[in-house]
């Protein structure tokens, strides 16, 4: 359970907004929750409802529309791929092709590994180093065939080790509290 | 020359906080805490007439204005949403020049007696938000943020919020229903911020960028500012530049004394094109701003440079093309982006967005008529001046615009459609829609 096993964080997190107004850690509690659970699935939506309070439908309208919460499972590693125009400009489409055929997937599936999803998603703000990608929020920018290929395998030895790496969300919201 | 926003670029190290003391870092903080009060302060930065950097262009100084004076709950949100299309200037100055933003911050909470300062990031600069958190807790350390701050009897909070993907939360009423832990959609105004804002209570949403205007303002004095860029658009500004170039990235430059050619071609800038390909077109603003052709390149960048050949600055983000950039390809990615983006609040935008994006995918496939052209021309229309929000508005500003300066590119996919593949006989006739 959550409100558990990250009962600091969450009662930090919380400070964070006035008196009465906790509602407003519902994305915050989102990113933790989908961390644990790998996507925002049913469950997660439930206990961040009952942390927050909330309904549970206004939680998962929440989760709908923020394209940063999965609806549904995802891989281990999800790259988000960039294809806006300043990115296309400097190959990004043919990038996306090339990652779902060396992956042998489409679009939003699961590699059969369960370690990868290809995501299409618009600007990420890094449109001076396309093609890039965003891969569990962390920034891989200046791509091509080469780099995509030392990215995958770093990728899967990471996860061949079992190592557990503390991610993006970790270090901003569960590391830091102030 | 010398940065005054992307200050890291001349001094190493400077997200750290005694190397930002060091160089002058948080001298304008102690300044005004400590000798100015907070009338002096909005006079000042209105003096200097420091505009919106986020893309409006709205004078800060008269916005902090308009927050009623007295006791009660006010807060300063800082717009880091930042997802235009081709802008990437506001991750740049809070990943590497963070103080120079917090600064600026603790100046317009003190300017109008508010007692917290919210960080609104877009979800997906989490990674540049971590290298921020330090920053935080080194000035909290020495004083410079939260209780009696260096001593006086001013008090004042700073927290990073991260929002979770949605361009649409960039716009200030829908960032703060997002901060309310609402669907980022926007809300009728009025009532504007300033007066019933975050929580309720009166609030300043301020740009990354304006924000870090501010302490070089306060150190320098306004004159120092007023004396850089022209009569309508003061100070300096960052613009991003991308697309086909051989050195894409944000370059800081003066306001009216730099023109989008020499931000292309010159040397200190972009040099040149992507594999010295001809230039065919330009977005200035992102997506937001209508595209213009070389018959622009001579404009310089302010706010009012691009207004004789009807397209604006905006955010500065400024996405190049090349001779061999299809135009009807690009009007449908941009209008993709904005389809995708709509909130889908009001009707307008919802229903113009899917329609404009439909019509382009059809002509660009090569399935379009003549008759689709003037089809997209009257759906821009009925969603012009009936949106709720920018967001709508600007939608309608890629395909209008490239049919403005590109229609024969239009014409030849029809044409392309419609002509008897050879040795084939009659014409096909055109799918019905």
């Amino acid at each position: 359970m959550l409100k558990e096993k990250y009962a600091q964080e969450i009662a930090s997190l919380l400070q964070r907004y006035p008196e009465g107004r906790q509602k407003s850690a519902v994305l915050p509690l989102l990113h933790i929750a989908q961390q644990e659970y790998g996507y925002a699935s049913r469950e997660a939506i439930a206990e961040v409802a009952e942390i927050l309070d909330l309904d549970p439908t206004h939680v998962l309208s929440i989760a709908g529309f923020y394209s940063l919460y999965y609806e549904e499972p995802v891989g281990k590693y999800v790259l988000e791929i960039c294809n806006d125009l300043p990115c296309a400009l400097r190959g990004a489409d043919q990038f996306i092709e090339l990652a779902c055929q060396k992956l042998g997937v489409n679009k939003d599936e699961i590699t059969a590994d369960g370690l990868f999803t290809v995501k299409n998603v618009m600007c990420l703000g890094a449109c001076d180093r396309a093609p890039m990608l965003q891969c569990n929020l962390k920034f891989e920018e200046n791509l091509n065939e080469a780099k995509l290929d030392a990215l995958l395998t770093q990728l899967r030895q990471q996860a061949a080790s079992g190592r557990q790496e503390a991610t993006v969300v970790d270090k901003i919201l569960v590391e830091t509290h102030h | 020359m010398t940065h005054i926003i992307l200050r890291h670029r001349d001094i190493k190290d400077i997200h750290q906080l005694d190397v930002y003391t060091a160089s002058g870092g948080y001298d304008a903080w102690k300044k005004v805490v400590r000798e100015y009060t907070p009338e002096q302060v909005i006079d000042e930065i209105k003096k200097a007439g420091i505009r919106g950097r986020g893309g409006a262009g709205f004078p800060a100084g008269i916005k902090w204005s308009f927050i009623p004076k007295g006791q009660g709950a006010k807060y300063i949100v800082i717009n880091a949403d930042e997802s235009e299309t081709g802008t990437f200037k506001d991750r740049e100055i809070l990943a590497f020049n963070p103080h120079q933003v917090i600064e600026g911050a603790l100046i317009a909470a003190y300017a109008v007696g508010a007692s917290a300062i919210y960080c609104y990031w877009r979800g997906e600069y989490m990674d540049a938000g971590y290298a921020s958190e330090q920053a935080i807790k080194d000035a909290y350390a020495n004083n410079l943020l939260g209780k009696n701050i260096l001593g006086s009897d001013f008090s004042c909070d700073y927290y990073n919020h991260f929002g979770a993907g949605a361009y649409i939360c960039g716009e200030e009423t829908a960032l703060l229903s997002s901060l309310h832990g609402d669907l980022g959609q926007p809300w009728s105004k009025p009532p504007f911020p300033a007066q019933s804002g975050l929580y309720g209570k009166p609030t300043v949403v301020n740009n990354v960028e304006t924000l870090a205007n501010v302490p070089p303002v306060i150190v320098n004095g306004a004159d120092w500012y007023v004396a850089m860029g022209t009569e309508q658009s003061n100070g300096i500004k960052v613009v991003c530049m991308s697309g086909h170039l051989k050195r894409p990235g944000n370059y800081e430059v003066e306001m009216g004394k730099v023109t989008y050619r020499e931000l292309i071609y010159g040397e200190q800038y972009c040099q040149g094109m992507l594999g010295d390909k001809g230039f065919k077109a330009l977005l200035p603003s992102g997506g937001s701003g209508p595209v213009v052709t070389a018959e622009a390149l001579d404009a310089p960048v302010s706010f009012e440079g691009l207004n004789p050949y009807g397209s604006m600055m905006g955010s500065a983000s400024v996405i190049v093309m090349d001779e061999t950039t299809d135009m009807v390809w690009a009007a449908e990615k941009m209008t993709h982006f904005f389809k995708h983006e709509s909130c889908g609040k009001c009707t307008p935008c919802r229903e113009g967005t899917f329609w404009l994006e439909k019509l382009l995918i059809k002509i660009n496939s090569g399935r379009g008529t003549m008759a689709d052209i003037d089809k997209l021309e009257s759906v821009a229309k009925q969603m012009q001046g009936k949106c709720l929000c920018a967001l709508g508005e600007f939608a309608v500003s890629p395909a209008l615009s490239t049919v403005k300066h590109f229609k024969h590119e239009y014409v030849a996919k029809i044409t392309a459609a419609q002509r008897v593949p050879a040795g084939r006989g009659t014409a096909m006739p055109v799918a019905a829609d």
